[in-house]
C-alpha cells in the first residue's frame, strides 16, 4: 500500500489534533492565534499539494482510494476553502462564547473528510468520508449553543442528514447485492461487460437511493428543504464551509459515481437529471426573491447553484464536466467572498437582515466592493467568474440539445433562472449603496488576514473571469479520468 | 496595440481608475470622465480618418487578435470594416455628448461616472468585436450598468416599474441571443467564435436547413427584443422616459443598435436560407414599428415618451432595410443606424436639458420657449425636422436608401412606410415643436435659461455630425457598401446554390454595387 498518497490528509488530521492539543496549554487570550496558525498550516499543505504529480492515477487501500488529477483538483479546492473559512472563524470566534479551538479542529476534520471524498474510489470511502463531513457539521452548525436558532439548525440538519445517510447506506447495500463489488472501477467494468446488469431493478433502485443521499449533500430538489434553515441558523463560517466545501464534496462524489462508475446507467437518467436540475434552479431562484435575511438568501441561491451544476450532469459530456469544475471554481471565490463580508457585518450588526448592509459603501469600501463583486459574479455578469461558468454550462446544455431537443427546454429554464438571479443579486447591491436610512456610519475595522482573504477572493473572481484559459485547461485535465 | 483596443480600453481603465478617486472630489471625477471620453472620441476620429477600405485585410482594418481560450476557439479579436466603423465613431461621439450632458447628476456622482465609463467601453467593444463571445461579453458589460443607472438615478413615479420592465425584457432578449449564438457555434462545427472564420467556414459548408430554422428565430427575436422590434418594444418608451439623460442617450443612441448589428453581421449572412424565409415577417414587423409606434407617438403628452416612441418607430426603417437583403437597403439601414444614433442622443439630450431646468416634460404646460432659449429651441426644431426625414440630415439619406432598396421585394410595405415616416412622423414632430416652442410663453417659464457655451457643445457636435452626414452621406455609404456587398451576397445565396455549388447568378444588387464603387475607382 502506498501511504505517501494520503500525505495531504495525514497532514490535515495531524494539524487538527495539534490544534486540540495546543488548546490544552495555551492561555485563553492567545487561542485566537491558534486559528490563524491552523489557517497557515492548511496554506502550507495547499502549497505542498502543488508539488504533487497526479498525471497517472494511483491507488491505495486496494482500489478504494484513488489519487488522480480530479482528486488533486478538488483537494486544492477544499484546502483553499478551508484557509478562508479558518480566517473567517477567527474573525467570528468572539460569538462562539468559548470553545473556538474545537471549532478550528472540527473544520480541519471536516476538511479531511472532504479530501477523502475527492479520492473516493469506491462506496466504502464514499460513505466514510461523507459521514466524517456530516457528523462534524452537526457540531459545527449548532456551535453557538446560546442561540436557539443555531441549535434548531443543528437539529434539523441532524435529522435530515441522518435520514439521508440511511438512504445512502441502504442504496449502497442494494448496489453491492446486485453488483457484488464496492469499487467504482470494478463496477464499471462489470456493467460494461454485462449489459443485463445495467437494467437490473435492484441495482437501479440502489443507485437511485445513493443519488438521494448525494442530492441531500448538494441541496438539489427535492432534498433541498434543509438548506435555507440551516444556512440561516448556523454560524457564518460554518455556513460558508457548508455552501462551498460540503456541496463540492457532494459534486465530486456525484462525478465519480455517475460519470466514473456507472456512466451507462447515468446516460439513461438524462431525463431525471434534467428535471432535477430545472426544478432546483427554479425553486432556488424563485424562493430567493422575497428573502430579507442575507444568509437565507445565499441559501436559496446555493440551491439554484446546485441546479446549475446539475445542468452539467444532465448534459453527460466532457464539456459538461469541465463546466461543472469551472463553475465550482468561480463559486468558491464568489461565495467565500460573500460570507467573509457577512462574518464582519453580522458581528457588527447582530442581525442578518438585508438592511444591515445599509451604508456599507461608506463604512468600508473594501467590504462593499467584495460583496458587490460576489453578487455580480453570482448573477453571472461579465467580466467575473460566474459569467464564464454559466456560459460553459449553457454551452454544454445546447450541445446536448443536438441529440435530445428536451435540453432546449432545460436551457429555457436555466435562462429564466439567470434573469431572476439578476433581480435578487441587485437587491443586495442596492442595499449596500443606496439605502435610505443609514443608522451607523462608523468605519468598520477589518483584520489583516481577513483583508488578505478578501483580496484573494476578488483576485480569484477577476482572474477566472478575465483569463479563464488556465482554469479551463486544468478542469479538462481533471475530467480526463472520468469515463465519458 | 491596435487603435481599436485603445478606444475600448480608455473608458474601461478610466472606470477602474475612478474607483480610487476620493468621493468628495466631485468636480474631479466629472473632469476625468469628460477628459477620458474626449480622448476616446479623438481616437475614434483618428480611426475614421485612417480607415481606407482598399487596404483592408479580410475586409477588416485595425485588427488585433489575442487568443483567450484556445480550446473553445475564443479570442479577443477586434477590427473594423465599413459597417461597424460608422457605429464605433458614432458611439464615441454619443459617449462624449452623454458625458457632457451628465451635469444633472447630483448624487453618487462617482458611481454614476464609473458606470457611464463601463457602459461606454462595453458599447465600443461590442461594436468592434469580431468574436461572437466578446461581442456578447461587451454587450452585457454595457447592458447591466444601464439597468443600475435607471434604477438609481432614474426619474418619474414609474421609475421602479420601468427598471423592472427594461431589465426583464433586455435580459431575456440578450439571453435568447446568447442561446442562438452558442447554438450557431456548436452547429457550425468550426469550433471557433471568430466571426471572420465562421463566415468563411459557413460559406463553404452552410448550416443544415434544420439548424438554421431554429437558430435564426432565436437570434431574430433575441436581437429583436434588444432593438425594440414591434411587438416587443414596450420597454423602450417608458424605460427611456425614466432613464437619466446620459443613459437614455447612450442606450437609445448606440447600445440599442447592437441587435441590428448582430442581425446584419451574424444572422443574415450565416443563415441565408432561414433569412430568406423570415424576411417577409421582418418587413411586416418593421411596418408595425413604423406605423403603430408612430401612431402611439402622436398621442403622447410627455416629450420623453414621444421621443421614445419615435425612436422605436425609426427602428422600423433599419429592420426594413435589413429585410430587403439588397445592397442599397442594407447600406441604408446602416446609415439609419448611425444617423438615428446621433439623432436619438440629440433629442434625449435636449429633453434632458429641459427636464433639468423645468422639472417636467408635459408638453401642454410649455409654450413659446423659442423666445427664452433660442439655441435649445433651434436645436430642437432641427432635431424634430431630422426626425421626420428632412433632406439635409443624415436620416433622410438613410431612409431614402432603405425605401429604394426595399421597393423591389416589399413594395406595399414601402408605400406604408413612406407614408408613416412622412405623415405620421411629421404630425407628432411638428406638434411637439408647436406645443413646446411656439405660442404664448407661460409665466412660470419666464426664467428658463438658455444653454451656455459649455452646454451647447454636445448638441452642436451631434447636430454637426448629422448635417455632415446629411450633406455628404458618401463619407459613410461608400465604406458601408464596399463591406456590405459580401454580406448581401451571402444572405442572398439561394438553396440551389448551397446544394449544387453553382456559381452565383448575377443579382440585381450587384449592378448597384458596381455603380456605387465605380466613381471611387475612377478617382
Amino acid at each position: 500500500m502506498n501511504t505517501s498518497l494520503i500525505v495531504l490528509e495525514i497532514a490535515v488530521v495531524l494539524l487538527g489534533l495539534g490544534v486540540l492539543l495546543a488548546d490544552l496549554w495555551l492561555p485563553a487570550e492567545r487561542r485566537r492565534a491558534l486559528g490563524l496558525a491552523a489557517a497557515f498550516g492548511v496554506m502550507m499543505v495547499l502549497c505542498y499539494s502543488f508539488r504533487l504529480d497526479a498525471s497517472v492515477p494511483q491507488f491505495a487501500f486496494g482500489q478504494s482510494y484513488v489519487f488522480d488529477a480530479l482528486a488533486l483538483f478538488f483537494k486544492r479546492f477544499f484546502l483553499f476553502a478551508a484557509v478562508l473559512v479558518l480566517v473567517m472563524s477567527v474573525e467570528f470566534s468572539d460569538s462562539f462564547h468559548g470553545g473556538a479551538s474545537e471549532f478550528y479542529a472540527l473544520v480541519l476534520f471536516a476538511l479531511a473528510g472532504m479530501m477523502f471524498a475527492a479520492s473516493a474510489g469506491g462506496f466504502v470511502l464514499l460513505f466514510v468520508s461523507l459521514e466524517l463531513i456530516t457528523v462534524t457539521f452537526y457540531v459545527l452548525v449548532s456551535f453557538q449553543r446560546h442561540r436557539a436558532q443555531s441549535l434548531e439548525a443543528g437539529v434539523k440538519y441532524l435529522i435530515l442528514g441522518a435520514l439521508s445517510s440511511g438512504f445512502l447506506v441502504y442504496g449502497i447495500a442494494l448496489v453491492f447485492g446486485a453488483g457484488g463489488t464496492m469499487d467504482f472501477a470494478q463496477l464499471q467494468q462489470k456493467l460494461a461487460a454485462n449489459h443485463e446488469l445495467a437494467h437490473k431493478p435492484i441495482l437501479l433502485a440502489g443507485l437511485l437511493l445513493v443519488l438521494v443521499g448525494l442530492g441531500f449533500k448538494i441541496a438539489a430538489f427535492p432534498f433541498q428543504i434543509w438548506a435555507p434553515d440551516v444556512y440561516q441558523g448556523a454560524p457564518a463560517p460554518t455556513t460558508a464551509f457548508l455552501a462551498v466545501g460540503s456541496k463540492a464534496a457532494g459534486i465530486v462524489l456525484l462525478l465519480r459515481l455517475l460519470q466514473g462508475a456507472v456512466p451507462d446507467v447515468a446516460q439513461h437518467w438524462e431525463k431525471l437529471l434534467m428535471v432535477m436540475s430545472g426544478v432546483t434552479i427554479l425553486y432556488g431562484s424563485l424562493c430567493a426573491i422575497p428573502q430579507r435575511g442575507l444568509k437565507r438568501l445565499l441559501g436559496y441561491s446555493s440551491i439554484a447553484s446546485a441546479g446549475y451544476l446539475l445542468l452539467g450532469f444532465a448534459a453527460m459530456s466532457r464539456a459538461g464536466s469541465v463546466a461543472i469544475l469551472y463553475y465550482l471554481g468561480g463559486y468558491l471565490f464568489t461565495v467565500l467572498a460573500a460570507f467573509a463580508v457577512l462574518c464582519v457585518v453580522l458581528r457588527q450588526a447582530d442581525s442578518d437582515d438585508i438592511s444591515a448592509l445599509a451604508g456599507l459603501g461608506q463604512r468600508s469600501p473594501l467590504l462593499a466592493a467584495a460583496l458587490t463583486m460576489a453578487m455580480v459574479s453570482l448573477a453571472g455578469i461579465p467580466p467575473l467568474a460566474g459569467f464564464f461558468g454559466k456560459f460553459l454550462l449553457l454551452k454544454a446544455v445546447v450541445e446536448a440539445g443536438a441529440d435530445n431537443p428536451a435540453f432546449y427546454w432545460l436551457l429555457a429554464v436555466a435562462l429564466v433562472g439567470v434573469v431572476i438571479s439578476l433581480y435578487y443579486c441587485f437587491g443586495v447591491i442596492r442595499a449596500i449603496y443606496w439605502s435610505k436610512n443609514t443608522a451607523d456610519t462608523s468605519a468598520i475595522e477589518i483584520s489583516m488576514p481577513l483583508r488578505a482573504s478578501l483580496y484573494a477572493c476578488i483576485a480569484g473572481m477577476l482572474y477566472l473571469g478575465l483569463f479563464p484559459r488556465a482554469a479551463v485547461d486544468a478542469a479538462a485535465l481533471a475530467v480526463n479520468v472520468l469515463k465519458l | 496595440m491596435s487603435l481599436l483596443t485603445a478606444i475600448i480600453l480608455v473608458p474601461l481603465l478610466t472606470a477602474l481608475g475612478l474607483v480610487f478617486v476620493p468621493r468628495n472630489l466631485r468636480f474631479g471625477v466629472r473632469l476625468i470622465a469628460l477628459a477620458s471620453s474626449a480622448l476616446t472620441l479623438l481616437l475614434a476620429l483618428v480611426l475614421f480618418a485612417g480607415y481606407d477600405s482598399a487596404a483592408a485585410v479580410d475586409g477588416f482594418k485595425f485588427v488585433q487578435q489575442i487568443p483567450w481560450v484556445e480550446s473553445l476557439g475564443i479570442s479577443y479579436h477586434v477590427g473594423v470594416d465599413g459597417i461597424n466603423l460608422g457605429l464605433v465613431v458614432m458611439g464615441a461621439i454619443v459617449a462624449f455628448a452623454a458625458a457632457c450632458c451628465s451635469w444633472e447628476i447630483n448624487r453618487y456622482e462617482k458611481e454614476f461616472y464609473i458606470l457611464l465609463m463601463v457602459m461606454t467601453g462595453g458599447i465600443l467593444g461590442a461594436f468592434a468585436s469580431l468574436d461572437l463571445f466578446f461581442f456578447y461579453f461587451f454587450h452585457e458589460l454595457a447592458l447591466v450598468p444601464t439597468f443600475i443607472m435607471i434604477g438609481v438615478w432614474g426619474r418619474g413615479e414609474r421609475k421602479n416599474y420601468a427598471t423592472f420592465q427594461i431589465t426583464l425584457y433586455l435580459s431575456v432578449g440578450a439571453l435568447l441571443a446568447l442561446a442562438g449564438l452558442i447554438a450557431l457555434y456548436l452547429q457550425s462545427g468550426a469550433n471557433t467564435f471568430n466571426i471572420v472564420q465562421l463566415t468563411a467556414h459557413l460559406k463553404d459548408q452552410p448550416l443544415p436547413a434544420k439548424a438554421q430554422q431554429f437558430i435564426f428565430p432565436l437570434l431574430l427575436f433575441g436581437f429583436g427584443i434588444l432593438v425594440s422590434l414591434w411587438p416587443f418594444h414596450t420597454w423602450a418608451p417608458l424605460g427611456y422616459g425614466s432613464a437619466p439623460t446620459a443613459t437614455a442617450m447612450l442606450h437609445a443612441g448606440v447600445l440599442k443598435k447592437f441587435g441590428l448589428y448582430g442581425l446584419l453581421r451574424v444572422a443574415l449572412p450565416l443563415m441565408p436560407e432561414a433569412a430568406q424565409q423570415w424576411v417577409a415577417i421582418i418587413a411586416a414587423l418593421a411596418l408595425g414599428n413604423i406605423l403603430y409606434c408612430g401612431l402611439v407617438a402622436i398621442r403622447q403628452r410627455d416629450l420623453n415618451l414621444l421621443i421614445g416612441n419615435s425612436s422605436v418607430a425609426h427602428m422600423g426603417f433599419c429592420f426594413l432595410g435589413l429585410a430587403s437583403l439588397s445592397l442599397i437597403g442594407v447600406s441604408g439601414a446602416v446609415l439609419v443606424m448611425v444617423a438615428h444614433g446621433l439623432l436619438a442622443a440629440l433629442t434625449f439630450g435636449l429633453s434632458g436639458y429641459l427636464h433639468a431646468h423645468a422639472g417636467t416634460l408635459q408638453m401642454d404646460q410649455f409654450g413659446g420657449l423659442l423666445r427664452r432659449m433660442p439655441f435649445i429651441g433651434a436645436a430642437m426644431v432641427m432635431a424634430m425636422l431630422a426626425g421626420c426625414g428632412l433632406p439635409g440630415f443624415a436620416n433622410f439619406a438613410g431612409e431614402v436608401m432603405v425605401l429604394f432598396g426595399a421597393w423591389k421585394s416589399f413594395s406595399w410595405v414601402v408605400v406604408f412606410a413612406a407614408w408613416g415616416a412622412l405623415v405620421i412622423g411629421a404630425v407628432y414632430m411638428l406638434r411637439a415643436v408647436r406645443n413646446l416652442l411656439h405660442g404664448p410663453l407661460p409665466e412660470k417659464w419666464a426664467a428658463l435659461p438658455d444653454a451656455n457655451l459649455w452646454r451647447k457643445l454636445p448638441f452642436a457636435l451631434l447636430l454637426g455630425a448629422l448635417l455632415v452626414l446629411g450633406f455628404w452621406p458618401r463619407l459613410l455609404t461608400e465604406k458601408i457598401s464596399a463591406s456590405a456587398s459580401g454580406i448581401v451576397e451571402m444572405s442572398n445565396a439561394g438553396p440551389e446554390r448551397l446544394l449544387l455549388k453553382k456559381p452565383l447568378r448575377p443579382l440585381p444588387v450587384r449592378s448597384t454595387a458596381k455603380t456605387a464603387s465605380q466613381p471611387k475607382a475612377a478617382e
